[in-house]
C-alpha cells in the first residue's frame, strides 16, 4: 500500500486506504493525504466519519466485557483438572470392558464344571488384554488418537522410555505399509504402559504396546477378539503386544519384525 | 505444558470479548471460550511454537463458532442473512432490533463480515493476521471489511434515531 517516494498530492486514495484510515493504521504522511482527499469530498468524508464512529462505538460497547475478571471455569488449571478426569473416566471404561471379558471367561470354566483352581492369568495374556483394551479405546479416536504426535518423535520416545524404565525405539514398519503416528502413556500392570500407533495409507491402524511384566522370555501368544488380532510376548521383564485389525497370517510377520526391533535393546 | 497457563490466561479476556460479540449471551460466550481453550490445550504440543499464539487461539475459536452454527442449522431452520436478504427497515423495527445496540446490528451481517469487523476493528489484528485467521487472501479482507462497514452503517442508519442514542 505504500507508494515509495510518491509526492503527497499524488497518493492514490482507494478504498483500502480509506479503511486503513478508519482503523488508524496510516502513518502521518499517508494520513495527511487521506485527510486532504476527504476535505475535497464531503460526501465521502461523511461516510468515513460515520464508519470511524461506528468502530469506536463497537469497541466501547465491548470494553466492559474485556474488563471482567476471568471466571473460574475458564481458568487453565481448572480446565486441566476436568480434562484429566474425563481421560481417567474413558480409561476406566476400557478397563471395565476387560474385567467383563475376564469374568465371562471365568464363568465359562464353571459352567463346564471343570472348575480347576483359578489359573493365574499368564503374563502374556495380561499383556495382550491390556494391549487390546488400549487398542479398542484409542484406535477409534479421531480427534486425539495419540497424545504426542510423530512430529515430536524424539521427545515421544524419550518420554515413554523414561516412564517405562526401558529404552524404547519405534520399529520401522514402512516395509508393511505402516507409518508411525505417535504414541501415548497409559496405566498398565503395576506401572506405566506405552502405546505407539501406526497407520497405513488406507487409514488402518496398528498399535504396539509395551509395559513391564514378569518373566524373561516367552513364545508368541496369539489372540483374536472381534476384528482385532494381537500377538503378545514377554522379553527380559517387559511385555510387548502388536494389535491390528488383520488376520493372523498378516500380523505374524509384523510381530516378528517388531520382536526383532526390540530384541536386545533393553 | 507448564507454560500453557502463563501463556493462555492473559489472552482469555480478548477471547471472551470476541465470543460475546459473536453470540451476545454471557453464558454461551463462556461456553465457546471453554471449548476453544480445551481444544487449544489438547493440541498444545502440536502448535507452532514460532507462530502467533493469539492468532492461533482466535482461529480455533472462530472455527468452533462456525461449526456450532452448522450444527444449529442441522437442528432446525436457521436463517443466515446474506447480501440478498438484508432485512428491510420495517422488518428490523418490528423485530425490536433497533431498540437493542450495535451488537444486534452487527449480528445482521454475514459471519465473515461480522468476524472481520471484530478481529480488525476491536481486536486490532493486522490485515494480514486477520486474513490468516479467516483463511482468505489479504485482498479479500480489504473488500470484505469495506462491505461489512458499509452494511453496518446502512443498518445503523435505518434505526439510527433510536439506536445511536442508546449505545453511548
Amino acid at each position: 500500500m505504500t507508494g515509495p517516494n510518491t509526492p503527497m498530492s499524488e497518493y492514490p486514495i482507494g478504498e483500502d486506504e480509506l479503511q486503513a484510515f478508519i482503523d488508524e493504521r496510516l502513518d502521518g504522511e499517508r494520513r495527511a493525504a487521506v485527510e486532504a482527499h476527504l476535505a475535497a469530498r464531503p460526501d465521502v468524508a461523511e461516510r468515513i466519519a460515520l464508519e470511524r464512529r461506528q468502530r469506536a462505538i463497537l469497541r466501547g460497547r465491548l470494553d466492559a466485557k474485556f474488563a471482567e475478571p476471568i471466571p473460574g471455569r475458564l481458568r487453565i488449571a481448572n480446565l486441566r483438572a476436568v480434562q484429566r478426569t474425563s481421560w481417567v473416566r474413558s480409561w476406566t471404561a476400557a478397563a471395565a470392558s476387560v474385567i467383563i471379558f475376564v469374568a465371562g471367561a471365568t464363568a465359562g470354566w464353571f459352567a463346564n464344571e471343570i472348575a480347576p483352581a483359578p489359573l493365574p492369568v499368564a503374563p502374556t495374556a495380561s499383556v495382550a488384554q491390556g494391549a487390546h483394551a488400549a487398542y479398542r479405546t484409542f484406535v477409534v479416536e479421531v480427534a486425539h488418537p495419540v497424545e504426542v504426535g510423530v512430529q515430536q518423535e524424539a521427545h515421544l520416545l524419550q518420554w515413554l522410555s523414561k516412564r517405562l524404565g526401558r529404552k524404547l525405539a519405534a520399529p520401522d514398519l514402512s516395509g508393511f505399509g505402516y507409518r508411525l503416528m505417535g504414541g501415548r502413556l497409559l496405566p498398565g500392570g503395576n506401572g506405566a504402559a506405552a502405546q505407539l500407533m501406526y497407520d497405513d495409507a488406507s487409514g488402518r491402524r496398528l498399535t504396539i504396546y509395551v509395559r513391564a511384566a514378569d518373566g524373561t522370555e516367552t513364545a508368541f501368544r496369539f489372540q483374536k477378539e472381534g476384528e482385532a488380532s494381537t500377538f503378545a510376548w514377554i522379553d527380559q521383564g517387559f511385555g510387548f503386544a502388536v494389535t491390528a485389525t488383520a488376520s493372523r497370517e498378516e500380523l505374524l510377520p509384523i510381530a516378528e519384525a517388531v520382536y526383532r526391533g526390540f530384541e536386545g535393546k533393553s | 505444558m507448564a507454560d500453557a497457563e502463563a501463556l493462555l490466561e492473559p489472552l482469555i479476556p480478548a477471547l471472551r470479548r470476541y465470543a460475546y460479540a459473536l453470540v451476545r449471551d454471557h453464558d454461551a460466550a463462556d461456553d465457546l471460550v471453554q471449548d476453544t481453550l480445551e481444544r487449544a490445550l489438547s493440541r498444545w504440543t502440536l502448535r507452532r511454537r514460532d507462530g502467533d499464539l493469539r492468532a492461533w487461539l482466535f482461529t480455533i475459536q472462530r472455527n468452533v463458532y462456525i461449526s456450532s452454527l452448522r450444527q444449529d442449522r442441522r437442528r432446525g431452520p436457521h436463517v443466515e442473512l446474506d447480501e440478498s436478504t438484508t432485512p428491510s427497515t420495517s422488518a428490523l423495527q418490528e423485530s425490536g432490533i433497533e431498540a437493542q445496540d450495535i451488537l444486534a446490528a452487527l449480528d445482521q451481517l454475514p459471519e465473515e463480515q461480522k468476524s472481520l469487523l471484530l478481529l480488525v476493528g476491536v481486536e486490532d489484528f493486522s490485515y494480514d493476521e486477520a486474513a490468516k485467521i479467516m483463511g482468505v487472501p489479504a485482498g479479500t479482507v480489504m473488500s470484505r471489511l469495506s462491505r461489512g462497514r458499509q452494511r453496518l452503517r446502512a443498518l445503523l442508519e435505518t434505526g439510527r434515531a433510536t439506536l445511536l442514542r442508546r449505545v453511548k
